[in-house]
């Protein structure tokens, strides 16, 4: 379908050329690129670390099998009720069947991309429930009923202006400039949501399969309290996210967050091994864990792209992406946005659908290099052109080719091209800009080289008869 | 068939593609990992022209052991002076409040100069050689996790105090759990968390926190495990840093 590559290309036109909406963008960045390079750099060895990131996620995934095995076994053995789902349908309809099950009303959430995913709260919201989001950036981009921009930091596309006026308009407060008076206004309207609500639903950062918890990395203590407070709590994760060990996150918790944030360690990492056990004074009653495909195993099928579940979420990729950074999030029309969304995003949905996110790339590699598992991310944007071609071939850059092989292999008609390009040149300023330049969708936003005067093979001629 | 069954029937399928070595990157090939015992192959999936290599039964569990990942994780010495500067370096940076004490009564006394700063009139603890006798010095209404307290009672309280497994000199972490602390929210929900600690719970550094983990509760884990580094906080507001987003908005750590 076109309609989707179309949507791209109109929103990054319009984002491209609002230079107020870049700068915030920048600025964000640039605030994370100096603390991520300073947690980096205490490193010991941040390359060897990469790499024994990624081994251990290789062997994660390779036997994914037998460790998601191990997980579910050791979860359902201290009463965890364990629910698989296929589909993002299935999904919905199992925590849908917990909600009416527990005759809940309200649910309190802390950010779950997997929830994104799986349109979560639309239908939440559609069958009449109440459901709040906690972390402060989701609160804002709910508020605002718009996706999150990042992965990671949802909000980042919003001054504080524009966040104070939503929540004067929103929740009747004051209006105020000042970050913290903002993060304190909604910091008492969700205190009352955690105490009332019924169900508390999380995502996970890794499923520890050894222990049998799920671990969870945040900042704000969100996550810790709807793992708290409600009687029921419900986790949904996808089937990628399993490390084998628990000492794994040793190296993981670092990792993530100074590739997530730029932090030597997130504020909170929390492991969570199941509802409240005797003996304990508080948690939940009941713990469920929802495991889900939707798609993943074809990606694993890749073996090409295989290490594309490696992915841990940090949000790395799309944060040196020069793409990303000046089209911004929500161009891309994808719950995951930047280098690891246009990777897996035509596996997860339809090749056809999303292989224009694989050429709004410019395959600088930056997201490679940045990739804290080391996830061969352009390169598999490449693929994925290549898959897009051999599955559909284009009929014009099938003809384009063949008539590029002709005029190479035949000097007498490759010699007129030359004098045809010139002169095409200079009749060229008559129509750039407009629709009768046949280059249009190319040169509306770049200049052509002059072509030179001399040709080397004018050159060449003239230099041997000298 | 269940959805169990399906799921891992894909798994399975899939994974019968051999695959490309950890970290190598296109038209790289080998790198270290052991390979020994390779599962069958389906030679219809086989052959899309990548590197690859047969997956495998992990390799030497040890190799993969948290020890290793010590000699890339950031340094920390050896002595117990270096571990206690630089968990006081850490705390400075995540901006908790770390004191160390001589004795009970300097605990007492700082505590009561707390309470009388910030006004507490009610707080929040769980029962410890440690926490009883700060409340007993306290002197405060109070409210104890592992009796009766309900959410509300908890909430009202101007500060949660609490013992915990280990202090994580290289990262500034307490580690608590739901054992140790008095549940999961004691910890979180008051505005205030103090964190009571021994000398002999500062340790260096992250793989000794997880080793700690395993030899004390190895056959019976709490449900509930955290390493909490500095205040609540968020940057979601232009990436400024606000302390206190929905957890406490300061964290003092006592050291005995």
């Amino acid at each position: 379908m076109k309609a989707f590559a179309e949507q791209f290309k109109q929103r990054a036109w319009r984002v491209t050329r609002d230079l107020r909406h870049r700068e915030i963008i920048q600025t964000a960045l640039r605030k994370y690129e100096v603390v991520r390079d300073k947690s980096k750099a205490a490193f010991q060895d941040w390359q060897a670390a990469r790499q024994a990131a990624s081994e251990t996620k290789w062997e994660a995934i390779n036997h994914l099998d037998k460790y998601l095995l191990e997980f579910v076994e050791k979860l359902e053995a201290r009463g965890t009720k364990v629910h698989w789902a296929s589909t993002a349908k299935q999904a919905r309809d199992i925590i849908f069947g917990v909600i009416r099950e527990k005759k809940a009303r309200s649910i309190i959430k802390s950010k779950a991309m997997t929830s994104e995913e799986i349109h979560l709260n639309e239908a939440l919201e559609e069958a009449g429930f109440d459901v709040v989001e906690s972390d402060l950036g989701e609160f804002i981009v709910q508020l605002k009923k718009e996706a999150p921009y990042h992965i990671v930091f949802p909000a980042m596309h919003l001054t504080r202006g524009e966040i104070s006026e939503l929540f004067a308009r929103e929740l009747g407060s004051a209006p105020t400039d000042n970050p913290e008076d903002l993060t304190m206004i909604a910091r008492r309207v969700l205190r009352r949501k955690y105490i009332t609500a019924d169900i508390g639903l999380t995502g996970a950062n890794f499923a520890i399969a050894e222990t049998g918890m799920i671990s969870i990395t945040e900042n704000e203590g969100n996550a810790r309290l709807t793992a708290a407070l409600p009687k029921t709590l419900i986790s949904l994760l996808g089937i990628e996210k399993v490390l084998p060990r628990l000492e794994d996150l040793a190296l993981f918790l670092p990792m993530l967050a100074t590739a997530g944030t730029g932090q030597p360690l997130t504020c909170y990492n929390s492991l969570y091994g199941g509802p409240r056990q005797p003996g304990e004074t508080d948690g939940p009653e009941e713990y469920h864990v929802v495991l889900l495909d939707n798609r993943r195993t074809e990606l694993l099928a890749d073996a090409e792209q295989r290490d594309a579940l490696h992915c841990i979420r940090c949000g790395a990729c799309l944060n040196v992406c020069p793409i990303f950074r000046n089209v911004g999030g929500h161009t891309y029309g994808t719950t995951y946005s930047g280098p690891i969304g246009s990777v897996i995003t035509p596996h997860l949905r339809e090749l056809q659908d999303w292989k224009h996110l694989s050429y709004a790339s410019s395959l600088c590699g930056a997201c490679t290099e940045t990739c804290p598992v080391k996830i061969d991310l352009h390169h598999h944007l490449l693929q994925n052109r290549r898959n897009a071609a051999k599955q559909k071939p284009s009929a014009l850059e099938k003809f384009a080719f063949k008539l590029f092989g002709f005029l190479v292999n035949h000097p007498a008609a490759y010699a007129f091209t030359k004098g045809a390009g010139r002169l095409a040149q200079k009749l060229h300023p008559l129509v750039k800009g407009t629709r009768l330049d046949p280059a249009y969708s190319w040169t509306k936003t770049r200049d052509l080289p002059p072509i030179a005067k001399q040709t080397f093979r004018e050159y060449w001629k003239s230099r041997n008869t000298r | 068939m269940t959805e169990k069954e399906k799921i891992l029937g894909r798994i399975r399928e899939a994974l019968t593609v051999p695959v490309r070595l950890a970290g190598a990157h296109h038209g790289e090939t080998a790198i270290r990992g052991a390979v020994e015992t390779p599962r069958p192959t389906s030679p219809t999936l086989v052959g899309r022209g990548v590197p690859t290599a047969p997956v495998t039964d992990p390799p030497n569990a040890n190799a993969y052991s948290s020890s290793r990942a010590r000699a890339w994780l950031p340094v920390v010495g050896e002595s117990f002076d270096a571990r206690l500067s630089l968990f006081k370096k850490n705390s400075i940076e995540l901006k908790a409040a770390f004191h160390v004490l001589n004795d009970r009564h300097e605990l007492a006394t700082s505590l009561c100069s707390l309470r009388d700063e910030e006004k507490w009139k009610k707080i929040g603890f769980h029962s410890g050689e440690l926490t009883n006798e700060a409340v007993h010095a306290l002197n405060l209404p109070s409210c104890r996790t592992d009796q009766s307290c309900n959410v509300a009672d908890l909430e009202s309280c101007d500060a949660g105090i609490t013992e915990c497994d280990a202090l994580v000199a290289q990262t500034g972490s307490v580690l608590v759990t739901a054992r140790s602390a008095g549940g999961r929210a004691l910890s979180v929900l008051p505005p205030h968390h103090v964190v009571l600690a021994r000398r002999e719970e500062l340790i260096a550094d992250l793989p000794e926190a997880f080793a700690l983990l395993k030899t004390k509760y190895g056959a019976n884990y709490p449900s509930f495990i955290s390493f909490i580094t500095g205040p609540s906080r968020t940057g979601d507001i232009e990436r400024i840093l606000v302390l206190g987003a929905h957890g406490p908005k300061k964290l003092t750590i006592f050291l005995l």
